[in-house]
């Protein structure tokens, strides 16, 4: 067994990983991160956009120096059906402030500046290492077991993402129910950058996320996305694994369908693709949050189900940001008093209860249960689809008054289901 | 109705290290077919192949190591789920 004992051990070099490392590494704790890929990052996907707020607040200005893609400045939300699509545009021409912003980014080379400025201030990183076991000792995590080496740590601390095998190795993280999940399938495909700023409208340096809800998913609960990058898109869909084995779709044809929507098709159009990622999006909330914090060892970012989706927008990076600044925290408080047991780690919960991240799980409580309704993704696309045909369509036969039309078409729906889901879904919101 | 998707054309875009010899994902002998389908379904890399005439194919090479599968039938019809060794597996240049 080695002689040195860190103050952490950090499994993964996510987002919540690598700021974990950064917080204790600043204040002078003795921290390593061990990453089963080749690099920081290297595992990792997102959509994607990063909400900056979390990581701003922990190092201030982090835009200008990281490798980000677009600033946000459109947003798009648009219903769509196998022939139709409605969309909400907002574009956001308004001064704001470095907390308020949001970056579209991708992972390869986000992960690793943010890992190297980790160990600029002195974290130590090792890749290409898997760890296989979490060592216990008398009930108390005492390090990591890796390719046959054991390294022992006060603290470990586990942001080792959505699929947490160690985690679950320890029996904190229950086997998560496969309907509290998604899974997502993304494409990067290469445009010249002009072609991107002429097809979605953009300024230099300026992005758009855009939403899809209703036939990306099949009629499942999901979606699509696109997130344009400076010279790719990022073009996916995420599908809700609830009633997968009913589909009569495959995940990828979905994608495949969803990019030959005449909608996406001419957005797309000459482009090349040069990736092809798949992840699990956890979609159970609050539901799913498992035990946090034991003797030793604390649990971040996605592998602690940090994920909100509240149907317009989707939330997991920042959620494992701040996640991983308040492990590393309660890491600090715990060598402030020399306890790493649960009860010297507990300032992690209380960090998090604090924080928006246990204040937004559990205002979205409901949402995921709403969201498993299948009317929002396959009748209300739909319905509004034909108020819009009936509004635009002119063909010479007598007008109808509006309201009648727009009767006719939520009829079809229901109005007690109108009620009843405009009811859930304003509070559950 | 669009052509069916190749997904390992797709898969072709992506840099692998594959541990040969050491499959990371191992399904239990004659899985249930029901559970199968999920993963026939699921699986963003198209994996678990279903043949026209209703035998299987599977092959964890070109895994993207989402573990939807292991979310799915875990404790069904996987014998084995675990990460690839340190080093291998989907290798993310963008992400």
């Amino acid at each position: 067994m080695s002689e040195e004992s860190f103050d952490a051990i950090i499994v993964g070099a996510g987002l919540a990983g690598s700021v974990a490392a950064y917080v204790l590494a600043k204040e002078g704790a003795d921290v390593l991160v061990i990453e089963r890929g080749n690099y920081a990052g290297s595992k990792n996907m997102t959509g994607g956009r990063l909400y900056s707020h979390s990581l701003e607040r922990i190092i201030p200005g982090f835009a200008k120096e990281a490798p980000i893609e677009r600033k946000v400045t459109k947003e798009k939300v648009t219903f769509l059906t196998d022939d139709t699509g409605v969309t909400l545009d907002y574009h956001n021409g308004r001064e704001q402030t470095a907390i308020e912003e949001s970056y579209t980014l991708l992972r390869g080379d986000f992960d690793q500046w943010l890992m190297g400025k980790a160990e600029e201030v002195g974290a130590q990183f090792i890749s290409g290492i898997r760890v296989d076991e979490i060592l216990v000792q008398d009930g108390k995590v005492i390090g990591v077991k890796a390719d046959g080496d054991e390294l022992t740590a006060k603290s470990v601390i586990l942001a080792e993402g959505v699929n947490p095998v160690l985690g679950e190795q320890l029996g904190m993280v229950k086997r998560v129910k496969s309907d509290a999940m998604a899974v997502g399938a993304k494409e990067l495909i290469e445009l010249p950058e002009q072609v991107i700023r002429d097809r979605f409208n953009l300024n230099e340096d300026e992005g758009c996320a855009w939403l899809f809800a209703g036939s990306p998913a099949n009629g499942l609960m999901g979606g699509g996305f696109i997130y344009t990058n400076k010279s790719s898109v990022s073009l996916g869909i995420v599908c809700g694994l609830h009633d997968i084995g009913s589909s009569n779709k495959t995940v990828p044809q979905m994608l495949e369908d969803f990019k030959n929507h005449a909608m996406i098709k001419p957005l797309i159009e000459g482009g090349k693709l040069i990736e092809y990622s798949g992840h699990v999006v956890p979609e159970a909330g609050i539901h799913m949050v498992p035990k946090l914090v034991d003797d030793g060892v604390l649990i971040t970012g996605d592998a602690a189900g940090f994920c909100l989706n509240i149907g317009y927008t989707v939330r997991g990076m920042d959620l494992a940001i701040a996640s991983g600044e308040a492990a590393a925290k309660a890491v600090l408080a715990a060598r402030d008093k020399n306890d790493f047991s649960a009860q010297g780690l507990s300032s992690y919960q209380t960090l998090l209860e604090d924080s928006f991240i246990m204040k937004d799980l559990n205002l979205y409580k409901e949402l995921p249960k709403f969201m498993e309704n299948p009317r929002i993704f396959n009748q209300y696309p739909k319905m509004v689809a034909d108020i819009m045909q009936s509004m635009f369509t002119v063909d010479g036969s007598p007008s109808q008054p509006i309201r009648k039309t727009l009767m006719k078409h939520c009829k079809e729906v229901g109005y007690m289901n109108l009620i009843k889901d405009g009811f859930k879904g304003v509070t559950s919101i | 109705m669009n052509k069916v998707v190749n997904v390992d054309v797709k898969l072709g875009a992506n840099k692998f290290h594959v541990d040969e010899g050491h499959a990371h994902i191992i399904l239990k002998d004659n899985p249930d077919l029901n559970e199968y389908r999920k993963l026939v379904n699921a699986c963003p890399a198209g994996l678990y192949k279903l043949e026209d005439d209703g035998t299987i194919r599977f092959d964890s090479a070109g895994c993207l190591e989402c573990g939807t599968c292991k979310f799915l039938c875990g404790e069904t019809i996987l014998e084995k789920w675990e990460y690839p060794r340190g080093t291998f597996g989907v290798e993310y240049r963008y992400g």
